[in-house]
C-alpha cells in the first residue's frame, strides 16, 4: 500500500499535512500519536470511507478491510446474521462457507446465534474484525482495535491478528502495544508525519535510549523535542 | 437493497415493543384529532329562568294563540339547560361556574309582547342573557348560539304576525270573518264587495247627479285600495324573510365532516408512522456505527436512503390502508375508490418517508431523530389544518406556502380527493416533487454521517 501526499482539510483546519508512506506486504504497521494527531482521519482515507482533500492511495477500497474503532454491527442481529448480511453485501462467492470460516477464526461458533448486543466488548470487537476480513482483503486497517478491551481480551486479539498473516495497519494510543506488535511505526502529530521506522529506530532517533526508562517515555520525549 | 430490506425487517420483527408503539401511537393521536374535528363542541350548560307567571306566557296574534315558552324552548336544542326559578339563582349558577351562561325571561316579557303586537306601544320585550367569560371559546359559542336562536325565535314571531296581517288584508280586500278580542267574530264586507254595491247603487242614479259622482269616487277609491292592498300581501311576506340564502361552493368540495375527519386521521397516522420509521431506521445505522461501513463501498448512499424510503413507505402504507378499511366500515366510504386510496397513500408515504430520511440524516441518534420528527410534525399538522378566512389573508398565504413545503397538506388533499372524489393528481404530483426535494436534502445530510 502506498499513500502519497495525503492532505485533509476541514475548513481552515488541516487534519493531515501531506502524509506519504509505504506498507510492505505482510507488514504490521502501527500509527501512533497524541489525541487529534489525525490517526483516525488517515485510516478512514486509506479505507475509502473519507475523501482526501488531495493525495492518492495506491490500493482500491475493495482490497482493504476496515475495522472501525467502534464495532459497526447490528445489535439486534445475531453474530452469524451479521456475518451473513455483510458477506452477501461483499458478494463473496460462498456465503455460508465464509461465515463458517469466520466463526471458526474468531472462535465464536458457540455464540453464532446470540444477538450481538448481548456479547461482551471483546467478542463484539472480534465480530467487528471478522467483518473486516470477510472479503479476504490484502490489507486490514484497524482503528484502535484494543481500546475497549481488558488485558486478557487484548492478548487474545493480538494472538488472533498475528495468526492472520495479513498486512495490518492499526492505530493505537498504547505505544507499548505498538512496540510489541508492530514491525514499523508511523508517528503522527497535528496531521504531520514525524517519523516512520521501527520502534528501535524511534528510540535511536530521540537519542534517549540510555536515559529513558521505557519506550513510552522515549516516545513522549521524541514528541516533546519536536515541539508537540 | 434486497438484503438491507430483509435486515431492517428482521430488526423490526425483533423489536415488538417499538413496532407496537410505532403503530399504536400514531393511530391514537390520529383518532384524537379525528374526534376533535368530527365532533361538534359539547352543549354548554346554561341556566334558564322563566319568570313569566304560569298561564301568562300565551299571547294572541289576530285570532291565534301562541306560547312564548315554545319560542324560548328552541334554545334548548343547542344548550344543556338548568332550569331555575329566579334571576338570582340563574346568575349564581353562572358565577359558580356550574353554568356557562344564564337566560332569563322576565316577568313582563309576554305582557310587553302583547302590547307590541297589539300596537299598544311601549318597550319591546327583552330576554336577559348572562355570560361567564372564564372560557373564551365556550363563551363565544354560547353567545353565537343564543344570538342565533333568539334571531330564529324573533323570525318565527314576526312570521306569525305577518301571516295574520296578510290574512287581515285579505279580509279587508275580499271580505270574510275575523275574531277580535272582546268583540268576538264579526263579518267584514270587504273592499271588492263594497265597490260592487256602490257601483250598483251609482248605476241607479241620474248620470250627472252629485250623488252618482260621489259614489263613483268611492268606487274608484275602493278599486285602488283593493288593488294596492292585494299587492301589499307578497310585500309583507317578503318582510318576514327579506334575504334568502343561496350557497355555492367556490373552492374545495362538499366533503362531509366525518369523511374529512377520516382523511385527517389517516394523514396524521401516515405522517407519524412514516416519519418516525424512516428517520429512526436511518439514525439506527448511525447509532450501530454501520453507516460508514455500508457506504464505504458496499452500497451507495442513495441506495441506502432509497431502501429506508421504500421500507418505511411500504410499512406505513400497509398499516394506514388497513386503518382506512377499518374506518370505512364505520363511516361508510365508497369502496369503489380503493385504487385512489392506494395512490394517495403511496404518494403521501413517499413524501413523508423522504422527509423522514432527511430528518434521520440530520440527526445522529434514533432518539434525536424521533424528537426532531415530532417537533416538525405537530406544527406541520396544525398549519395544514388552518382554514382560509380564519386568519389574516396575508398570513394565510404564508401559512399556505409553509404548508406546501411539507407533505402533510398535499397528503390531506390527496386523501380527501381519494376518499370523497376530489382532485387527486395535482396533490400526488406535489407529493412526488416534495419527495424528490427531501431525498436530495437527505443525500446532502448523510454526507456528514460518514
Amino acid at each position: 500500500m502506498r499513500a502519497e501526499a495525503l492532505v485533509k482539510r476541514y475548513g481552515t483546519r488541516e487534519a493531515l499535512r501531506s502524509v506519504s508512506f509505504d506498507v510492505a506486504a505482510g507488514e504490521k504497521v502501527a500509527v501512533i500519536g497524541p489525541n487529534g494527531a489525525g490517526k483516525t482521519t488517515l485510516l478512514q482515507i486509506l479505507a475509502g470511507a473519507l475523501e482526501p482533500t488531495s493525495g492518492t492511495v495506491s490500493l482500491d477500497a475493495g482490497d482493504v478491510g476496515w475495522v472501525p474503532q467502534h464495532p459497526a454491527l447490528y445489535g439486534k442481529l445475531s453474530v452469524a446474521e451479521n456475518l451473513r448480511l455483510f458477506a452477501r453485501l461483499e458478494r463473496v462467492p460462498d456465503v455460508e462457507r465464509t461465515v463458517e470460516r469466520m466463526l471458526e477464526q474468531t472462535d465464536l461458533r458457540g455464540r453464532a446465534g446470540d444477538e450481538v448486543s448481548r456479547l461482551s466488548g471483546g467478542n463484539r470487537q472480534r465480530v467487528n474484525i471478522a467483518l473486516g476480513l470477510l472479503a479476504e482483503p490484502a490489507v486490514l486497517l484497524l482503528d484502535e482495535p484494543s481500546a475497549s478491551l481488558d488485558p486478557r481480551q487484548r492478548d487474545r486479539l493480538w494472538q488472533f491478528l498475528s495468526a492472520l498473516g495479513t498486512t495490518v495497519l492499526f492505530s493505537t494510543h498504547d505505544v507499548g502495544e505498538a512496540e510489541r506488535h508492530a514491525d514499523r511505526l508511523l508517528v503522527l502529530a497535528d496531521g504531520e508525519l514525524l517519523f516512520t521506522g521501527t520502534p528501535a529506530e524511534l528510540e535511536t532517533a530521540t537519542g534517549a535510549a540510555a536515559a529513558a526508562p521505557d519506550f513510552e517515555t522515549a516516545f513522549v520525549r521524541f514528541l516533546h523535542d519536536r515541539g508537540h | 437493497m434486497r438484503w438491507l430490506l430483509l435486515k431492517d425487517l428482521q430488526i423490526l420483527r425483533r423489536s415488538p415493543l417499538l413496532v407496537v408503539l410505532l403503530v399504536i401511537y400514531p393511530i391514537v393521536i390520529a383518532v384524537l384529532f379525528g374526534l376533535a374535528l368530527s365532533g361538534g363542541p359539547e352543549k354548554p350548560r346554561v341556566a334558564f329562568a322563566n319568570l313569566v307567571p304560569p298561564g301568562e306566557s300565551e299571547f294572541s296574534v289576530g285570532g291565534r294563540t301562541l306560547d312564548a315558552a315554545d319560542y324560548a324552548g328552541r334554545l334548548f336544542d343547542s344548550i344543556d339547560p338548568i332550569r331555575v326559578s329566579s334571576r338570582e339563582e340563574a346568575i349564581e349558577k353562572v358565577r359558580t361556574g356550574e353554568a356557562l351562561g344564564a337566560l332569563v325571561l322576565p316577568e313582563n316579557a309576554t305582557e310587553r309582547l302583547r302590547a307590541t303586537l297589539g300596537l299598544g306601544g311601549g318597550d319591546a320585550p327583552t330576554v336577559e342573557v348572562y355570560y361567564n367569560a372564564e372560557d373564551p371559546v365556550k363563551r363565544r359559542f354560547v353567545e353565537a348560539t343564543i344570538e342565533a336562536r333568539l334571531a330564529e325565535a324573533n323570525d318565527a314571531l314576526s312570521d306569525a304576525v305577518l301571516r295574520e296581517a296578510a290574512r287581515y288584508i285579505d279580509v279587508i280586500v275580499r271580505g270574510g270573518n275575523v275574531d277580535l278580542p272582546l268583540v268576538g267574530a264579526i263579518e267584514i264586507l270587504g273592499l271588492q264587495r263594497s265597490r260592487a254595491i256602490v257601483d250598483s247603487v251609482a248605476a241607479g242614479q241620474p248620470r250627472d247627479s252629485p250623488e252618482r259622482v260621489a259614489l263613483e269616487q268611492v268606487s274608484r277609491f275602493a278599486r285602488l285600495a283593493g288593488d294596492n292592498l292585494d299587492v301589499s300581501r307578497p310585500i309583507l311576506a317578503s318582510i318576514g324573510s327579506p334575504v334568502k340564502v343561496e350557497q355555492t361552493v367556490v373552492n374545495g368540495s362538499r366533503t362531509p365532516l366525518d369523511a374529512f375527519a377520516v382523511a385527517v386521521v389517516v394523514a396524521v397516522s401516515l405522517m407519524l408512522l412514516t416519519l418516525l420509521l424512516a428517520a429512526g431506521l436511518l439514525a439506527l445505522e448511525r447509532e450501530d456505527q454501520t453507516f460508514a461501513r455500508l457506504v464505504r463501498r458496499l452500497v451507495s448512499r442513495s441506495s441506502l436512503l432509497a431502501e429506508k424510503v421504500v421500507l418505511s413507505a411500504l410499512c406505513a402504507l400497509v398499516v394506514t390502508l388497513l386503518m382506512l378499511f377499518g374506518l370505512a366500515a364505520f363511516v361508510g366510504l365508497d369502496w369503489s375508490r380503493v385504487p385512489a386510496w392506494l395512490a394517495a397513500l403511496l404518494g403521501g408515504a413517499l413524501g413523508f418517508a423522504a422527509m423522514g430520511v432527511a430528518i434521520g440524516g440530520l440527526a445522529r441518534e434514533v432518539r434525536a431523530a424521533s424528537l426532531l420528527a415530532f417537533l416538525l410534525a405537530l406544527p406541520i399538522v396544525f398549519l395544514g389544518l388552518v382554514p382560509s378566512g380564519s386568519i389574516d389573508p396575508a398570513l394565510f398565504d404564508v401559512v399556505n406556502v409553509v404548508s406546501g413545503l411539507f407533505p402533510f397538506k398535499p397528503t390531506l388533499r390527496a386523501l380527501d380527493g381519494a376518499i370523497n372524489g376530489g382532485e387527486l393528481l395535482l396533490p400526488i404530483l406535489h407529493l412526488l416533487a416534495l419527495a424528490a426535494v427531501f431525498f436530495v436534502i437527505a443525500r446532502v445530510a448523510v454526507r456528514r454521517l460518514a
